[in-house]
């Protein structure tokens, strides 16, 4: 026992704590089991050019009609993109880009027209677009406090260390925290269709913009069906917003934490150039196009500056397909990797064929 | 014998420093000295390394100090101090899984030895205490005291034999759980100590406590009242050791010397040096790369941001400003700051849950081994045993196998075959009829023609039967079986088949098989040895009488004279001494004129492979007699170098003996011995022989096990050639080798991946035959340019297909294989034996072997590995070696890649997010994905696969050469894998990156963020990861399809869950929803599949690419190896050649 004791080794662990009398009476013959004797039944395939071969032509044949579908899919989506950052002398925001200043108590409005060459059937969606913006950085992304957007009290009170230096102004606490709701996205934007030299708004929809879960689980107002203003008593706006958050919208549903341009806002793009949805423009009737060719001019209010860090602003109307927004990327690269698959199936079958000939040639001679 | 060779290669230089006094029961050695009791350590064995209170500090300590965890620990604080994009738990859960795994495991180990200790501690024993006997616990013995044993119980502490319940003064003792001696050892009391206990006065006087088993010098001083001190020496014979049990006596008593720690059995534990394979260097040479690679993307990552962060506008815009603590901080230390944050996010590159998965793959896979029904043993009902699971991979990189003869190669079951007398040859010729042979009465002998005189013929088989350690296993059911046993051997010529099966019964024991050989050799010629009685040693002759013969003497048996004697007294009264040794020490020793005759016999023996002993006698006249015997007791009462002293007595008896004689003992070679040997060689082993056997006998073995075949050429450097040509030795030497050098190295073609060599039969074989005393000239060359010899010979042996190495002492072994060790290339070595003897040589190699032979168990002991048989050392090395390689260096390459394409995506990100280190992946995700997603299928990959199965594997001995010299993780493959990691890497990221020019990407026209964007690299790269260990699986067994579909359905599991709740602990809710609404949208599952199979292409292509040729080879392996197969039944016709050889090298002689 003590020698046995003495074996026990402290390097691998393993142990060989025998019975008094020693390990080696005890007999120990191994288990005949499939599993120990490592004979466990076991499939055992082997790429060869013959399994490979169909693999490649049918993928090869599935993926270059899916490419095709995709691509022209993507063709037929129409978007019509309009840049109104105000950096020439010609646009018409330039005074407005120009002249900015977070003070200025006169919101600068500025006028761009334009000229839709195709009608939209559809529904159409309403992005703007920024570049340059960087929402995906370290110290933006971290900077919110999702206890507080999701209605805790407490959090509304004292909101998180994250949200520095877009935490406290004037020792009241800031509601909604943080830098990424500092900088939301303020411009209003406003479409207006020009049939015959008239001016009719086109409507645009605010809601439907922000993902489900978001709009209805993430994001809370706090304090259960409360008057909003009452709620949000004794914080503070965030610095650069011209309206506090309770007054984001006329419509309750749409107020507070729970309005929907916010939450798009607040989820922050994975890179510095990204669209956000605005609006929603829902098709009517059957009959009519969503928007018809002819002249349109889009109305912005211009409340966010951009120039500052070489950014660019831009709007953007597209439809959606089942794929999702205009990207031909998807649809060449199918093309592209299903026609080098066929290629490939085409090139191993004239390696096979030459190949499993020479092999039998082989075979022959030996 | 052996363990005295064992003595000589631990103990070489032992002096001794210092000398304990002890007073036998604490009784002050002369009357009116007051004592002051010296201070030994007490009883207690402490072999646990923890205590409840020490157990955390120490551990962590322990732990931290591995380089590995420590540089998790620096990358956990710098998390914990700096604010870094991850938290501190992305790598502060891994490093907890890891600390707390290995802390379980090593606290569980640490109990198992507590609870042995308390075993050993707790066990109560008796001791003497002024003439009352009295229980305690054994902890709790001091040096001093006087210890009861009973039968079959073991020795609490190192005891001096005082009294025995047996009438001779002896006890006996079995050392099986020290050294694996399972066979009775006596001991004996010390003289006139045994009357009486209580009154007895003595100090011991004895040598510091020191680990070697078989040494022990100290003398012991009894004080009689009316009379001067008697003294009396103590040896090892005197001494038992902790650990032992008593056997066959009733009781004894003792005196502590050694108590504790400092027992010779405490003192023989110690960690052996822990053996490192080179798998591991490769892992670390990779983690150097990878650390590179880690600091130069941060240092890149650190002077772009700050680049970038110069334009303006870019560092603070108006939307995300610093706080006030950032901006104060001072710059340089914000560059550092950076620098170290972007360290922390790419730190996952080095991947710290391959340590754990390495070791759970060694320590699980090494089951495999101990659970293979091919390595069970039936005769012994043992399978193999590992010691050690971190060398399993290092079984298949093996280059050289260093082999053992004796009980290794051939079976150690040795048979007495004939003997010489007198120049006249004996040859027993009815080997089948055994039985027939001693029970008539005549014996044998006489059914030959007589050629030596009939007096010489008792004289040598006297000699035989008295000139050994030998002794007779006494049947312990009943104890009047001796006599029993005397009649029915009187009454041997009425029945003599009935008492032939009872003497088959009654066996002997003796620590080498040559020795009852002899004796059994004896008995057939009508001698039979009955056993020793209180220093009488009783031989039955061929007359049936008994003869009795008091033995007077014992002169060991030692390596180095490689002889051994008895003296002995006849009846009559004459002396006389027997010796029996090595015909190269017999006979400078013995008057020459009957050396001639002799010769020839001992050479022609050698050559057919039998080992050779040669017997000789002299009288010994009275004062002759007492001129040795007062040399003996002096050298043995010596404290200081006895065994020096020893061995000048022992040279000055043994001289000027009369030769009677020699035997021929017939060495068994091992089953499959020779295929074992071939399938070596064919996998590209070279294989080397170290023996301390004969040349003849070894060379003969050799060419039995095929490792010479007709065909190969020997070239010699004995000292038989280097005497041929008469100029000095050193000189002839160094010509030899030159032109060794010039025929095996120079003029040899190229060898081409060593694969030609066995093939192509147009290649001259070498074999290279050297004996330990022109090694040690090669070794320890006094001139200027040895190393330049050295380098020579150690180039001839490697052109070698075998090296013989003969004449070798255990020391000189160990020596070669360190040579070949730290040789160029620094080769692998694996080193085979199953006698303490290869104890060093074991321990030197990388990988060391033990055989469950015969010889004890301390070879399987400082083994790594220990099998019954060397044929299981094919199915080790070609089977498991190969499969172990293979799993093991997949593991190491998959990790490496698996981490480079989880980073890379991440370091691609710092492109498009200004420098900022923003995570591309949740936390969740960067913590589990070692942990939790990808670790499983590798693991199992790890234990499960088989690229090829194992019959082909036992079958194809060249299959081994495709991994020789770490085939799989040499640079090539790693750039392999490298290239392979950021290629998927590359497509990830932008491939995403892409489809994410427009971020809407939902049928709703909604966008997707960042956190999607990281999900669906993620949701890619988790899904290629697994695929590409799928494609790279080549047996699936239902674990593995568990485990591959089960993580990546865990995955998306675990991405639902994680995704499907608003976790109250989290600060942010980054991934609420996302996976949930990334599925919703089809251009993801599009961008899934592309990347997925793009990623996979590139490996596919390459199997089906490669894979013709690869296949084809095997193919034509499999060719190969068929007409390998062809050739085997002509190969096993081929001892018949061996026998038509050694006949032919018989004409010679």
């Amino acid at each position: 026992m003590m020698a046995s004791s003495y074996n026990a080794k402290d390097e691998d662990g393993h142990i060989s704590v025998s019975g008094p009398g020693g390990g080696a009476l005890r007999s120990k013959k191994p288990e005949n089991t499939a599993f120990k004797q490592q004979r466990l039944p076991a499939w055992q395939p082997i790429l060869t050019a013959g399994t490979v071969l169909p693999a490649f032509f049918i993928i090869g044949l599935i993926f270059i009609p899916i490419g095709i579908g995709l691509y022209v899919t993507s063709n037929n989506i129409k978007e019509f993109e309009i840049d109104y950052t105000g950096v020439d002398m010609s646009s018409p925001c330039f005074n407005c880009s120009q002249n900015f200043s977070w003070n200025s108590t006169r919101p600068c409005t500025c006028t761009i027209p334009f000229y839709l060459e195709q009608s939209y059937e559809n529904n159409v969606f309403m992005y703007y677009g920024l570049s340059n913006f960087y929402q995906n950085h370290r110290r933006y992304v971290k900077s919110r406090d999702d206890s507080q957007l999701n209605g805790d009290v407490n959090s509304l009170q004292y909101p998180s260390k994250e949200c520095e230096p877009y935490a406290y102004h004037d020792n009241k606490p800031i509601a909604p925290c943080g830098a990424i709701a500092n900088s939301m996205f303020n411009d209003t934007l406003e479409l207006f269709y020009h049939p015959n030299g008239t001016k009719v708004p086109v409507p645009l929809t605010a809601t439907g913009i922000a993902w489900w879960a978001d709009k209805h689980v993430k994001f809370r107002n706090p304090g259960e069906n409360q008057n909003l203003t009452a709620v949000f008593q004794g914080t503070s706006k965030p610095v650069n917003w011209r309206r506090p958050v309770y007054e984001l919208d006329y419509d309750p549903l749409n107020n507070g934490f729970i309005n929907e341009d916010f939450i798009v806002w607040m989820r922050t793009a994975a890179l510095p150039t990204f669209r956000k949805l605005y609006r929603i423009i829902n098709k009517k009737d059957n009959m009519v196009p969503t928007l018809q060719r002819g002249n349109y001019t889009l109305e912005v209010v211009y409340n966010f500056p951009v120039r500052s860090f070489e950014g660019r602003k831009r709007m953007i109307l597209s439809t959606i397909s089942w794929m999702g927004g205009k990207n031909p990327f998807l649809g060449i690269a199918y093309i592209t990797v299903g026609s080098v698959c066929f290629f490939l199936g085409v090139v191993l079958l004239l390696i096979h064929h030459k190949y499993g000939n020479r092999n039998n040639s082989a075979d022959i001679s030996n | 014998m052996l363990r005295r060779r064992l003595n000589r290669l631990l103990g070489r230089d032992e002096r001794i420093a210092d000398r304990r006094t002890i007073y036998v029961g604490h009784r002050s050695g002369s009357t009116n000295d007051a004592i002051i009791p010296p201070k030994f350590c007490d009883n207690r064995i402490v072999s646990s390394k923890y205590t409840v209170w020490n157990f955390l500090p120490k551990n962590l300590f322990e732990q931290f100090r591995r380089i590995a965890n420590f540089y998790f620990l620096i990358i956990f604080l710098v998390q914990v101090i700096v604010d870094t994009p991850t938290s501190p738990v992305t790598s502060g859960l891994p490093l907890f899984f890891v600390i707390t795994v290995t802390a379980i495991k090593q606290g569980y180990e640490d109990w198992l030895r507590h609870k042995a200790d308390n075993e050993v501690n707790k066990y109560p024993v008796t001791v003497i205490e002024d003439g009352r006997r009295i229980r305690k616990e054994s902890e709790k013995i001091k040096v001093g005291d006087v210890v009861q044993v009973e039968e079959e119980e073991t020795f609490p502490c190192d005891l001096i034999l005082l009294q025995t319940s047996r009438d001779d003064d002896t006890c006996f003792v079995t050392t099986a759980s020290l050294d694996g001696e399972s066979n009775h050892k006596t001991h004996y009391t010390v003289p006139d100590t045994g009357r009486d206990l209580e009154s007895l006065n003595a100090t011991i006087e004895c040598e510091q406590p020191q680990p070697d088993l078989y040494k022990f010098v100290g003398r012991m001083h009894i004080y009689t009242s009316n009379q001067d001190p008697a003294m009396r020496s103590l040896g090892p014979e005197n001494l038992l050791l902790k650990g032992a049990t008593l056997k066959n006596t009733q009781r004894i008593s003792g005196v502590a010397v050694y108590t504790g720690m400092e027992t010779k059995m405490a003192l023989n534990y110690q960690g052996k040096s822990q053996k490192r394979s080179a798998v591991e260097k490769s892992i670390n040479a990779f983690l150097l790369v990878y650390l590179c690679i880690l600091v130069s993307k941060a240092l890149v990552c650190t002077t772009l941001k700050y680049a970038w962060q110069g334009t303006p506008g870019q560092d603070e815009p108006w939307y995300n400003e610093k706080t006030q603590t950032v901006k104060e901080t001072n710059f340089y230390l914000k560059m550092f700051t950076d620098f170290l944050s972007f360290m922390v996010l790419f730190n996952f590159i080095i991947p710290v849950s391959m340590y754990v998965t390495v070791e759970m793959q060694k320590f699980l896979g090494s089951f495999f081994i101990t659970w293979d029904k091919d390595f069970f043993d039936p005769e012994i009902k043992e399978g193999a045993l590992v010691n050690t699971s971190d060398l399993n991979e290092e079984l298949g990189q093996v280059e050289y196998v260093f082999t053992d003869k004796t009980g290794t190669l051939t079976q150690n079951n040795m048979e007495f075959i004939e003997c010489c007398i007198d120049g006249f040859q004996y040859k027993y010729r009815d080997a089948s009829s055994e039985l027939d042979g001693f029970c008539v009465t005549d014996g044998p002998v006489s059914k030959l023609q007589q050629k030596a005189g009939r007096e010489r013929e008792e004289l040598f088989l006297r000699a035989l039967c008295l000139c050994h350690t030998v002794q007779v296993k006494e049947p312990i059911e009943c104890h009047d079986q001796g006599d029993g046993l005397m009649d029915q051997v009187d009454g041997l010529e009425a029945d003599g088949q009935e008492t032939s099966s009872l003497q088959e019964q009654r066996g002997f024991i003796a620590s080498s098989p040559d020795e009852v050989a002899l004796v059994k050799g004896a008995m057939r010629y009508g001698f039979t040895f009955l056993g020793l009685e209180s220093k009488t040693m009783k031989i039955l002759n061929r007359n049936n009488a008994v003869e009795m013969y008091e033995l007077l003497h014992v002169l060991n048996f030692d390596p180095v004279r490689r002889r051994m004697s008895v003296i002995v007294r006849s009846k009559s009264g004459d002396i006389l001494l027997f010796c029996k040794g090595a015909d190269s020490s017999m006979f400078p020793r013995v008057r020459q004129e009957e050396v001639e005759r002799i010769r020839m016999h001992v050479e022609r023996n050698a050559t057919e492979g039998y080992r050779t002993l040669c017997v000789a006698y002299k009288y010994l006249s009275a004062e002759e007699y007492n001129q040795a015997d007062k040399g003996l007791r002096e050298a043995r009462l010596a404290l200081q170098d006895r065994d020096e002293k020893l061995m000048a007595v022992y040279n000055q008896v043994e001289t000027g003996m009369s030769l009677i004689g020699a035997t021929a003992v017939e060495d068994r070679l091992q089953e499959e011995a020779a295929e074992t040997m071939m399938a070596l060689q064919g996998a590209g082993i070279n294989v080397w022989v170290l023996t301390g056997d004969k040349m003849e006998t070894a060379k003969s073995t050799c060419y039995a096990c095929r490792l010479f075949q007709r065909n190969t050429e020997l070239l010699e450097l004995t000292v038989r050639t280097l005497e041929d040509g008469g100029r000095r030795r050193e000189k002839r030497l160094h010509d030899l080798l030159n032109e060794y050098y010039k025929k095996a190295v120079l003029d040899a073609p190229p060898v081409k991946g060593g694969v030609t060599r066995s093939w192509s039969s147009t290649n001259q074989d070498y074999g290279f035959i050297i004996d330990g005393a022109t090694l040690s000239m090669v070794l320890n060359s006094s001139e200027s340019n040895s190393s330049r010899y050295k380098n020579l010979f150690l180039q001839i042996c490697q052109n070698c297909t075998a090296v013989l190495c003969c004449r070798m002492a255990p020391l000189q072994k160990a020596q070669i294989v360190k040579m070949v060790k730290n040789s160029k290339g620094s080769p692998i070595t694996l080193s085979i034996g199953d006698g303490a003897n290869d104890v060093s040589m074991i321990l030197e190699a990388h990988v060391g072997i033990g055989i469950k032979g015969k010889e004890g168990r301390q070879a399987v002991r400082n083994s790594d590995y220990a099998i019954t048989k060397l044929k299981h050392l094919k199915k080790l090395l070609l089977v498991h070696g190969h499969l172990y390689y293979v799993r093991i260096a997949h593991l190491v390459q998959y990790f490496f890649y698996k981490n480079l394409c989880f980073i890379l995506p991440q370091f691609l990100y710092q492109f498009f997010c200004g420098y900022s280190q923003q995570p591309l992946f949740d936390a969740a995700y960067l913590t589990m994905y070692n942990i939790c997603f990808t670790s499983m299928p590798i693991l199992a990959y790890s234990l499960f696969e088989q690229h090829i199965s194992i019959e082909v594997l036992l079958d194809n001995a060249t299959l081994y050469r495709e991994i020789a010299k770490n085939a799989m993780l040499r640079w090539g493959p790693f750039l392999q894998w490298t290239l392979l990691s950021l290629y998927h890497g590359l497509l990830f990221f932008f491939g995403v990156r892409f489809l994410f020019s427009n971020p809407a990407l939902q049928d709703n026209g909604q966008v997707f963020g960042n956190w999607s964007f990281g999900t669906i690299i993620f949701t890619v790269l988790i899904f290629t990861v697994t695929l590409t260990l799928a494609l790279d699986t080549r047996h699936w067994t239902w674990i593995n399809h568990f485990v591959i579909w089960g993580s990546l359905a865990f995955y998306v599991f675990f991405s639902f869950f994680w995704g499907g709740i608003i976790w109250p602990f989290l600060k942010h809710q980054r991934l609420y929803f996302v996976f949930a609404n990334m599925l919703s949208s089809v251009s993801t599952w599009l961008v899934i599949i592309l990347l997925i199979l793009l990623s996979l292409m590139p490996e596919i292509l390459l199997t089906v690419f490669c894979k013709p040729r690869g296949s084809n080879a095997r193919q034509r392996k499999l060719v190969q190896s068929s007409v390998g197969d062809l050739q085997s039944p002509r190969s096993s016709a081929r001892p018949l050649l061996m026998r038509t050889f050694s006949d032919e090298s018989n004409t010679v002689i």
